[in-house]
Formats: C-alpha cells, structure tokens, sequence
C-alpha cells in the first residue's frame, strides 16, 4: 500500500496535471458557451503557443521575468491569430447548420500541421531548463517539481481573474447573457461582433498559455495538437459545456483519474479516462455542472423536410449509377481501387448522416461501427475460418448488436454531449484494438483477410462493393422516405412535439442508431476485404472525423450530400496526397474555401443554385 | 486527375539521376524501378533524413554505372502514417508504374500490411524501418525482407550489457502498444535467462503521446527499483527525462533504454541527457570507420546535416537492394528476384552485412554505448557495434519463430 506521502506526492502531481488541462480547456468551454462552436483547432492553438513560447523564450533571459514576459508575449501573439481566425473564418458561418463550424475549424487543424512544420522543423523542441526551472522542493522525502507547484498555484488565481472577468465587468455579464440567449443579445442593441471576437482571443491566449506551460515540462512537438484537444474536449464535457466551473472540477477529476489510475491500472489509463466520461455522461448528461439546454429551438429553425428527389436528380443519380457499372472498362487498376474506396466511404458517409442529418445525432465516433464490421469479417476469417459471404454477413451484425447496446446510452443524450459519448466508446474501442495486443494484434493489426477467389479481382471486388454500398445506401435513403423517416426528422424538430403526438421517442431513436451502426459495419467489411488487413487506425478518431468531414462538406440538409461529400474528400484526399509533400495544408485549405463559398455543404449550395435558377 | 499524380510521380523519379540522364538507346538501359512508400507527413522526424540517405545512396549508385548496367529509378510515395493508404499506393506502384519490387515503410503496420500485400500479389518488398519481429518471424513470408534489427535484436543487445550490472530489482516503463509490449517481453525473458536472480518489480505502460510522466516516475520510484528498463520515444521520452531529473529518479540506479542513442531521440535531450544510461543508438559524430567517414562526409556536404539513424536506414535500404538486384542477373520475375536476395552481401554506413536466408533479416547491427553529456548535447560513448548475427536465437528456434513458409 502506498504511504501517506507517496499520497501527497501523487496529489500534488494530479494537481498539476489538472492545472494543465485546466488552462486549455477553459478557453475551449469559452468559447464554445459563447459562439457554440466545436473549436477543434483549440490543441493547434495550444501547439502554436508552445512553438511560439519556445521561440520567444529561448531568446529571452532565463530567469522568472524572461519565462513571464515570454508566457504573456506568447498569450497576446495567440490572442491575435484567435481573432484574426474569429474575423477571417468562423464570422462567416455562425448562420451555418450546427457544427457546421467544426468543419471550418478541422480544415484550420490541417493547415496549422504543415505550417508549424515549415515554419519550426520537424524536431521536437525542448526548452532549455534553466537552474530555477530544474529545481524541486521536498515533499515528505520525495522531490516535486518547484515549476510544477507554480503551476497549482497559478490554477485557482487563472480560475479567479476569469470568474471576476464573467461576474464583475461589464463585458463578463454581456459575455454570460450571449451564452444564455444570443438573440436577445443582439435584439438589446449589444454588438455580437466585438463580443464573439474577444471571446475567441481570450480562448486562444489561454490555449498559448497551456502550451507555454507545457514548455518546461515537456516540449514542443508536432503531435501535440490531436493528444492536447482529445483531452480539452473531455475535461469541458464532463465539466458541462460552458461552464467555468465544472471545467475546473473535472480538470481536477481527471487530473486525480490520470495520476491515481496509473497505480491501480498501469496498462489501461488510456481507455480509463473515456469510460469516467461515459460514466458522467450517462448519469448527468449535461455534464457535472452543466445546465441542460435552454428552450428548444424556435420553430423558424425547422429545417425543410427533405423530399424523395426530383425528376431531373434521379436522372442524373441513374446516369452515375450506369457509368460506375461500366467503370471497370475504361478505369485502369489503381483508379478502380480509388472508385472501390470512394463507393465504401460513400456508404460510411451515407450511415453517417443519416443519424446525423434527419436524426439530428451527430458522432464524433462514427468510426467505432465501422471498426467493429472490419474487426468482425477479421475475426470471422481469422478464428472461424468462414468464408466472404459470412465474413460480410457478420460485419453489419457484430456493429448493429454493439450500437444497438451502446446506443441505448447514447439516444438520452442530445447535441455536443451525445456526440462526445460516441468517442468516448469510439475511443475505448480504439485503445482495446491498440493496446490490448494479444487479442487484437494491437497496431500490427489482423492480417490476411483477403476475398474469396471468384471477388479477388479489382474488377470483381468492385462491382461487388458497388452492388452492396449502392443498395446499402438506397435501403438508408428508403428508410428515410417512410414514415419511419418522417418521426425521426419530427423528433429532431421538435422532441417534445413528438412525443406529444405519441412518437415513441427513445426507441425511434435507438432503432436509427443501430441501423447507422449496421450499415457503417458493413462499409468496415468490405474495407476489411478489400485491403485484406484491419488496423487500429479504422477506428482512429482522424477516421470519424473523415466521416464527419465527408458528411458535413456535401451537406447535412440533404440526401445527396454524404455521397458528393464522400466523393469529394476522397477524391481530394488521394489525389493531394500523392501530388503534394504539403497535402495537409492544400486540403486544409481547400476544405476553408468550401465552408466560406458553400456555407450549406456542396450539395447544398448546388441545390440552392438550382432553385434560384428557377422561375418563381 | 490520376494524370496529375503520374505527372509528379516521373518528377519525383526525374530528381534522380535516374531520368535526368540522357536517354540511352540500348533497350536493357530502362532504369530498374523501385516502389518506396513511406509516411512522410505522419513521422517527418524520421522520414525526411531517410528520404536524404536513399536519394544520396541513389545518386552515388547511378554515377556508378547503376547496377548491371541498368540505372535505379525510385518512385516514392507517401502513406500519411496509415496501413490502408499504404496497401492502396503500393497497388499503384504494382499495377499502373509497374515497378520491380517494393521497399520502405516506418510504422510496424504498414510495414506489415505492405507484407502482406506482396505476399498476396507475388512481389518483393525490401522493408526499411519496421522493427516489428512478426514482420519477418511470426508473418514472415518469403517474398519480404527487412533490414533494420528487429525489436528482439535490440532487446537482445542491451541484455547482454544489463546482465552485467549488479542490479536485481527491475521495473520497465513502455509505451502501451505492440512495439513497447514485444520489447519488454523480451527483454524481461532474455534477462531472467541469462540472471535467474533478477526480478521486474514494476511495470508503468503509458499510452503513446500521453504519458504522465510526473505520475510514472513516481510510481516506478516507489518500488524501490536498483535499475529501469527504458522503452519510451520521442516527446514522451524527453517528458520522462526531465520529470526523473527533477525528480532524482534515475540518481543511485542503472538505466538502460532501447534506441535512445539514435539522433532523433538523444538530441531533443539536450542538456538533460541523463550521462551513463546503457543505450542503442548511433554515435554519427564519433564513428570513424572509412566507410562511416565517407558517408557522413557525402551527406553532409549535400545536405548540410549531420546524418541520423533515419539517414542510415534510407542509405542502407537501396545500397542493400542494389545488392540483391545485381545478384539477380537481370532476370526480375519475383521468385528469382526473391531468392537472389537471400544471402545477399551489402556495405553499409555501420559495415559489412547480408540478408540471412533462413528469414529474410539482415545482419545489419546496431551500436550499443553509454549516454554522456558533451558541450550542452547529448552524445554516446564508449560504444561498440553489434551484428545483428550475433544475437540472433539458433536456427532451430528461428524455424519455430517463423511458420511460414520460406
């Protein structure tokens, strides 16, 4: 058993770590309580002020006073590039559908990586320690960082000048009457501009000061941005979006959780945190101190009812179909693997949005189903031996029994939460198919899971996954014309009319659950086949976001979008990637263009082209 | 759009020597084309030295006469870090630019997904980096190589060196995932062969990129070890290291840890390179064999950098392909191109080695030291090289090790 002061020593080291996860994630939850924007580009903010800090302090003086000019340079630099982010970018598509936004802030993500790069190199910069920096003080015996015990000590004086910020000024309450009904803000006469700019600066000087502080600690290093905005995006959902406090409670929780947990579960702290935040989530599902949100939405929101599609779109619809039939004739080998790939990240975009879209429950682990269907047609030619047709069979089953499992969780929750419970199981199942090695091969994956003869072909293969995504997608589009469809858009608009009206919320809701889960299994069986190998990374969260990416560039509001979505960042994807070294920073890019010309996705704004053209 | 990517693909080929050479009108002149996929974007620490040393191995091969006559062209991809990509551009690579063999590969995954992908189409790929030890032992197949010493080489190395401390407690602290867990699980059984005594009291599993390196260390503190076996990488080494600094953990006990003496690894240490850790690595400022010297001082002069391990590997991968292809007298079709490989000699930077026939791993080495402080940097001495032969188990265990055929 531990003694009292290893105790100590490790409350302290939860302490810090909290603290850490404190100055991140406090600007996340900001800004999101203001603008409700998903800032996934908060960890490249914190990266950018770790390179930025590295920069400025190293030219710096070494002691105390160049480390805090540093710190407070690096914050006001970080302040600029928020606003200059807020005004460039995220102004533009406030009106844009629901998370919407996140899909601007991921094409910031991508830029950023390659950026960094260019601008600092590809090694990981440490910063030198100088003496004051090394220096510990003793706890009951054992060493604690000085620099670590700073850190605590700057946790609740951070958290105290942002509590008086929001209580006792002016712009603080205007900031907390935004958060609560931003309409009535702006029918006051108050200008929203200023306010989401400045809100968005504050969130990124606190991201610079997080990465700062990592600085001493640790380094500046490429990968920080996805390890750093995993972990912010936990502590402010747990915490309870928007709220200031519950992100300083549940930086403390996790903080403890990490520091503890490595004591008691050495090989599991990974999927330890995500299963604490499915926990919190399944018992408060707006968080520890989170309220749950406000009036539903007015009716003006209603999104317009998505119809079977028009004569002319049909046409067109039948016309690919035909051409991607004769595909194989005219497409060499390697364009025929591209097609394949497009027609599976079609069916996974199509699962996708159709819980998304008319379901109106967004995932940010869309990937997890689609793993379990690749990791099940593995299993099944691996242990049992079966053969294609029971390895395809079992993949839409294995990820429809899961979902429908875990999906009974998931449907009490609504928006950002409901979407963070998703990777919470995404993630857990990732770390059991990353780090539970001897069952699932860990990252060196399942090999060998190649089609039957007859299927081996690329020409086969590809007729044969065209012929499965196509009904696939057409059954997800039929669901949605029955009147199965219209309950589920009706409980989406307006859950307590629907309920009024005697729609069994809760099980509607599972059922489309599961059935997104059934049909994004059967995409991961067919990529399972097709690459005659799984890996962890099917189930990566850069593998959700693809989903969400494909879902949300093509448009939420229509039926079309996912596929034009899946077509088009596929298509970008693998063309970028062989053409450019920066592809990331082309995509990110490109993806920026798209938000700012098609605030409605592609086929949106194609649609709304066409009804403009239109005689009245 | 697939126009495109050809377009840039003959660019990439056309910086070598390869095509920039005027065309020669002897028919057999066609360059020899060689497939390199490797993950660029996902791993740039690693990758852009090792694309410096295959370029640099290129140009020197091709001013020579290339091999057998015929010149070496490479067409290299990028995988961003993921299996799938890989097995999908190696397709390409086959199919559309119809390549001779394939090489390349960092991450054990796409190394083995590549495997498995030459396996199914019959095509040979010459693996660099990969340390996985089921890339050539448990999925080993005959129409893959490797060439980096695997995870159990490396392990088996620094046994030899931790047999000889004094120290009988032992905890381990590795990255929670296939490599981290493969090389403690040898490391421990090899040890606890070769010192019945020895006994690992503690073992902390961080995940990858997300240690809590304050947390770690003192739990490994608190079991009172006399020595630490290190795994850890990158930027979860470095945090490691100045969290045990600050925290006395590695005062009064021996530390020995598995490719910390490798550039990428020991330089962002810095000054707090922690002196006497027993480590892997590659000593480049202090190496100074002739073939070591000519090599640094070719890199350096085109590139301005010092070489890292990564630069070696790439260096190695097409001196050690150029190897096996001249061994195959001009006839490409894989089974021939595949067994002239096996026992095929090569020179490296770090020396003499071939590709053992029994499966398909190089001999090539690796050096072992201790870590010391010099000028502010970390650096490694008291060095010595390794063959990779050395270590390696008795032909009767490797057949087990490897079931496959080949």
């Amino acid at each position: 058993m531990p003694g009292a002061d290893q105790i100590l020593v490790a409350l302290l080291t939860g302490l810090a770590d909290a603290a850490a996860l404190f100055f991140v994630a406090s600007g996340l939850t900001v800004i999101f309580g203001v603008t409700r924007v998903v800032n996934f580009a908060h960890g490249s903010l914190t990266m950018l002020g770790a390179y930025c800090g590295w920069s400025l302090i190293s030219r710096l003086p070494p002691t105390p006073l160049g480390f805090t000019l540093g710190a407070l340079a690096t914050m006001l630099v970080l302040a600029v590039i928020g606003a200059m982010m807020e005004i460039g970018l995220l102004r533009r598509v406030y009106r844009a559908p629901e998370l919407f936004q996140l899909l601007a802030t991921f094409g910031v993500v991508l830029m950023a990586e390659d950026i960094v790069q260019a601008l600092w190199g590809v090694e990981d910069l440490a910063l030198r320690r100088p003496p004051w920096l090394r220096a510990f003080v003793l706890v009951g015996g054992a060493r604690f960082p000085r620099f670590d015990l700073f850190v605590i000590v700057l946790f609740p004086l951070i958290f105290l000048f942002l509590w008086l910020l929001f209580t006792r000024t002016r712009w603080g309450r205007l900031v907390r009457a935004a958060t609560e009904d931003r309409d009535m803000v702006a029918a006051l006469g108050v200008d929203q501009r200023l306010l989401f700019t400045s809100v968005f600066a504050l969130g990124a000087a606190l991201a610079g000061l997080g990465g700062v502080l990592a600085l001493p600690d640790a380094s500046a290093n490429l990968g920080m941005d996805l390890t750093t905005v995993t972990d912010a995006f936990v502590v402010v959902v747990v915490g309870g979006l928007g709220s200031l406090s519950g992100a300083a409670l549940a930086s403390l929780l996790i903080g403890f959780l990490q520091a503890f947990g490595i004591m008691l579960v050495p090989k599991a702290t990974l999927a330890l945190v995500f299963v604490v935040m499915a926990v919190v989530l399944v018992l408060r599902p707006n968080g520890l101190l989170g309220r749950p949100p406000g009036r539903e939405r007015a009716s003006g929101e209603t999104q317009a009812v998505v119809r079977p599609a028009p004569r002319a779109l049909g046409l067109l619809g039948l016309g690919t179909l035909i051409l991607a039939l004769l595909a194989p004739f005219f497409l060499g080998p390697y364009a025929l693997a591209i097609a394949t790939e497009m027609l599976i990240a079609m069916l996974f975009a199509a699962s996708l949005h159709f819980m998304m879209g008319p379901g109106g429950m967004a995932s940010f682990g869309h990937a997890a189903w689609f793993g379990i269907g690749a990791y099940a047609s593995a299993f099944a030619v691996r242990l049992l031996a079966a053969p294609m047709p029971l390895g395809l069979l079992v993949a839409p089953v294995a990820a429809a029994v899961m979902a429908a499992l875990f999906g009974s969780f998931v449907v009490r929750l609504s928006g950002v939460y409901l979407a963070m419970l998703t990777l919470a199981f995404a993630e857990i199942a990732w770390a059991i198919a990353f780090q539970w090695v001897n069952v699932t091969g860990g990252d060196n994956g399942i090999l060998g899971v190649w089609p039957a003869s007859a299927f081996a072909g690329p020409r086969a293969f590809y007729w044969l996954t065209l012929l499965l995504t196509t009904l696939g997608t057409l059954w997800l589009r039929r669901i949605l014309a029955a009147p199965f469809g219209y309950a589920l858009r009706g409980v989406r608009d307006s859950r307590r009319r629907a309920e009024a009206i005697g729609v069994a919320v809760m099980p509607l809701q599972l059922t489309a659950f599961t059935l997104a889960g059934a049909a994004a299994g059967l995409a991961g069986g067919l990529y399972a086949y097709g690459k005659g190998s799984v890996f962890p990374t099917y189930i990566s969260l850069g593998h959700s976001v693809d989903a969400l990416l494909m879902v949300l560039l093509g448009g939420v509001g229509t039926i079309s979008g996912p596929i034009v979505g899946a077509l088009a960042y596929t298509g970008l994807y693998d063309v970028l990637l062989s053409v450019t070294g920066l592809w990331r920073l082309v995509l990110g890019a490109a993806i920026i263009l798209l938000v700012l010309v098609f605030p409605e996705g592609i086929a949106g704004g194609v649609f709304r082209l066409w009804q403009r053209m239109r005689p009245a | 759009m697939i126009e495109i990517s050809l377009s840039r693909r003959a660019l990439l080929a056309a910086g070598t020597a390869a095509l920039a050479a005027p065309r020669l009108a002897r028919a057999d002149a066609a360059p020899i084309r060689i497939g390199e996929i490797n993950s660029y974007s996902a791993v740039p620490a690693f990758t852009l030295p090792y694309r410096n040393g295959w370029q640099l191995a290129l140009e020197q091969i091709n001013a020579a006469g290339g091999v057998n006559g015929r010149k070496l062209a490479v067409i290299s991809d990028n995988d961003a870090g993921k299996p799938q990509d890989a097995v999908r551009l190696a397709g390409e690579l086959v199919e559309s630019d119809r390549v001779d063999l394939l090489a390349g590969g960092f991450l054990s995954n796409v190394g083995l997904a590549l495997s498995d992908f030459s396996a199914q189409k019959r095509v040979l790929y010459v693996a660099g980096e990969p340390l996985t030890d089921a890339l050539v032992w448990q999925n080993g197949q005959k129409f893959c190589y490797r060439l980096r010493p695997s995870t159990f080489v490396q392990a088996a190395i620094l046994v030899e060196e931790a047999a000889k401390l004094p120290a009988k407690r032992w905890v381990t602290v590795a990255p929670n995932y296939e490599y981290g867990q493969s090389a403690v699980k040898w490391f421990s059984d090899l040890l606890k062969a070769k010192r019945p005594d020895v006994e690992f009291v503690a073992a902390q599993w961080p995940a990858l990129g997300h240690i809590d390196a304050g947390a770690v260390a003192e739990a490994l503190a608190s079991a009172k070890p006399e020595a630490i076996y290190n795994v850890t990488f990158g930027p979860d080494l470095t945090n490691f290291v100045r969290q045990g600094n600050t925290r006395g953990l590695f005062e009064g006990r021996s530390v020995v840890s598995l490719l910390t003496g490798e550039p990428e690894y020991l330089d962002p240490l810095g000054d707090e390179t922690p002196p006497g850790w027993i480590v892997t690595g590659y000593p480049w400022a202090s190496l100074e064999t002739p073939a070591h010297v000519a090599f640094r001082t070719a890199y350096q002069k085109k590139f301005n950098d010092y070489p890292r391990m990564g630069s070696v590997v790439g260096y190695s991968l097409i001196q050690a392909i150029a190897a096996g292809l001249g061994r195959a007298n001009g006839d490409f079709a894989s089974d021939k191109l595949v067994s002239a490989f096996a026992g095929a000699e090569f020179e490296t930077p770090f020396g003499h080695a071939l590709f053992r026939a029994i499966d398909h791993q190089s001999t090539l080495g690796t050096f072992v030291g201790k870590t010391a402080l010099k000028d502010g940097k970390g650096v490694m001495v008291d060095w010595r090289y390794v063959d990779g032969a050395s270590v390696m188990p008795p032909d009767a265990e490797v057949h087990k090790l490897r079931p496959g055929a080949g």
